[in-house]
């Protein structure tokens, strides 16, 4: 499962993102994460799903090592976190649960302060970069505004321009287009598009499916503290129920019905002339070449693939309660 | 770098080597970390409330002067009259009870707790900022802090206290009178005392700063130890643990204005300082490096 971009050598790359048995059990005794296994291949952009409360911004803080896993562990961007915090986290941006600023300084003097925190950030080129971020995120013209005086959807914007302050090999974004407004939405999913193709790893995590399902390489769904399937979309969708819908012609109906349940295709349904049934592990192209080699008209032959929103709220239920 | 990190360094996909770290890291960190505290405007507000002090109690003291209700008062308030360079320790023991601590609290509570229910900590920590150095620039920045109202008070009460009363030769506790010079030179060493004396406020400030993420929990209960460990220290009951009190020795400050100053009066002041300095400075910094993050 090597991504689009692994490095030039070829060889088979080490996760950006790899957790074994990853467990947070809180004083409480509430077992939060559940022994994931999350695995996030080099440029990829992966959909980390799930309803709230289900452990995606607990999984991602001990990713990113700010809370100590109870068991389990981490390599990020292949070194194990988080002893390898000090050299891994300058090539690694992030929003987590929300962005956070000092209210009564501008957007730029909050940028300015990280920079200046940032051990390896080289103060030369402070200005151009704090500059760029905020143009990249469409708040160059708010830049001297105190941050108390931004709306939901700038302080989001104010997140992003702090995760992008350094060129980063990997981007942890937990629910960024939290408070943006559908153009908002689309800027970001335009943004990780625009990053992923000049070899950054995306690790985005929502609530919300339609938000980035157009985006990501790669999806994981999360549940009650489980991460229940991870891997990119079609495969997912493939180990979903597919079916297959054969339209052929009246006299052929019975002959194709017959054919398809010898295939060994399961809940054949009659629709006018359209034949439905479930595709299991049959390839649709032996259908095609078992109704032309049995004389039988195939006027049509469409494979229907659940929608990953099908998937998903099959796997995390559907409804307003959250996991907990 | 162990054997093992550079094997992780040399495995594909591992990050590109960590560009050398542009000098002067941690004077970057601290001075923005200054610029945080100093520049707030609560903090200003805090500095000239308490420059106020000396310019209230000049004020009084120099309307109230050969009335017949001029007597009384704080400690050294009746020499205040005689020599301006009295209400610079008039004022500083005036604030020592209750202003300075409640300031000194305010800042110190707010360091970490402050960040940490921002949501800005997280942030830094990510940055990455290794916990220790942040947090012993947050300390360096409280410090300066704290040096900055002992100094506030006391460049406040010189200027009123010559306005006033103008600044002679200094009368000492024993009745023996030295230059006006040696004065000045004298009211440094108070202004330095007072100042080390806060030390150990800070440090207990800080370390309940990592408790909590509510900053005004930190604040209070930085206050509350100052204000229980004055009154403890007023129980002759207690006197065996008075020794160690953290507010004990503040008001010795006044060896300082001996003939023969007994640096071993001092120096107990201020080991006593040293002492809580090290046993909350140890436990503010294995809370913060060990602490989850979450807020």
């Amino acid at each position: 499962m090597t991504g689009p971009s692994a490095p030039a050598d070829g060889t088979a790359a080490e996760p950006a993102v790899r957790t074994r048995g990853l467990t947070k059990r809180f004083r409480s005794g509430q077992v939060a994460v559940d022994g994931i296994d999350l695995e996030v291949p080099h440029g990829a952009i992966y959909g980390f799903l799930g309803p709230n409360g289900s452990g995606k911004t607990t999984t991602l803080r001990m990713v990113l090592g700010l809370v100590s896993p109870t068991s389990g562990t981490t390599t990020l961007l292949g070194e194990t976190m988080p002893g390898a915090g000090p050299r891994v986290l300058p090539h690694v941006g992030a929003l987590v649960e929300g962005p956070a600023f000092h209210p009564y300084l501008s957007g730029r003097a909050n940028l300015d302060r990280l920079d200046a925190a940032d051990a390896t950030a080289d103060p030369r080129s402070r200005d151009l970069r704090a500059a760029a971020a905020l143009e990249r995120v469409g708040l160059g013209a708010a830049a001297r505004k105190p941050y108390r005086q931004y709306s939901l959807g700038m302080k989001q914007r104010l997140g992003l321009a702090a995760a992008l302050l350094r060129p980063r090999d990997l981007l942890v974004l937990d629910e960024p287009t939290n408070g943006l407004d559908p153009q908002g939405t689309r800027e970001v999913r335009h943004l990780l598009r625009e990053l992923a193709d000049a070899g950054t790893t995306v690790l985005v995590s929502s609530h919300l499916l339609g938000e980035i399902e157009q985006v990501c390489t790669h999806v994981g769904v999360m549940s009650r503290g489980r991460l229940l399937v991870q891997g990119p979309p079609e495969q997912l969708a493939t180990d979903g129920e597919s079916t297959v819908a054969v339209t052929t012609t009246a006299p052929c109906l019975d002959g194709a019905t017959q054919l398809l349940a010898d295939l060994g295709l399961t809940g054949v349904r009659r629709d006018g002339r359209t034949l439905t049934a479930r595709l299991g592990m049959v390839a649709p192209e032996k259908i095609s070449a078992a109704m032309v080699g049995a004389g039988l008209d195939l006027v049509g032959l469409e494979v229907r693939r659940p929608r990953l929103e099908t998937l998903f709220v099959e796997l995390t239920g559907e409804g307003f309660d959250v996991a907990r | 770098m162990s054997l093992a990190d550079l094997a992780a360094a040399e495995r594909p996909g591992a990050p590109a080597e960590t560009p050398a770290p542009p000098r002067g890291a941690f004077g970057r960190l601290l001075r923005s970390e200054l610029r945080l505290v100093l520049g707030r405007r609560r903090n200003l507000v805090l500095l000239v409330g308490l420059a106020l002090v000396p310019v209230l109690l000049g004020t009084v003291l120099f309307v109230t002067r050969d009335t017949a209700i001029s007597a009384g008062g704080p400690p050294f308030v009746d020499r205040v009259t005689g020599n301006g360079l009295f209400l610079v320790l008039t004022a500083l023991v005036a604030c020592l009870p209750l202003l300075l601590p409640l300031v000194i609290g305010i800042v110190s509570g707010d360091a970490v707790a402050g960040e940490a229910q921002a949501g800005t900590l997280r942030y830094l920590l990510l940055l990455p900022v290794p916990r220790t150095r942040l947090l012993a620039a947050k300390a360096l920045a409280v410090l300066v802090f704290a040096a900055c109202t002992v100094l506030a008070i006391a460049l406040s009460g010189l200027v009123t206290g010559a306005a006033y009363f103008g600044i002679g030769d200094v009368t000492l506790l024993s009745g023996d009178t030295v230059s006006a010079a040696e004065g000045l030179a004298r009211t440094a060493g108070i202004v330095a005392y007072v100042g080390l004396s806060l030390t150990g406020l800070v440090a207990l400030g800080l370390f309940f700063s990592t408790l909590t993420e509510v900053p005004v929990a930190a604040m209070a209960a930085t206050v509350v130890v100052a204000i229980v460990s004055g009154v403890l220290d007023a129980l002759p009951q207690l006197s065996a643990i008075h020794g160690a009190l953290l507010t004990h020795h503040w008001l010795d400050v006044g060896e300082l204005l001996r003939t023969q100053i007994d640096l071993g009066v001092l120096g107990q002041g201020l080991a006593v300082q040293g002492a809580w300095v090290a046993i909350f400075g140890a436990l503010a910094w294995s809370r913060f490096t060990t602490a989850d993050v979450s807020s």
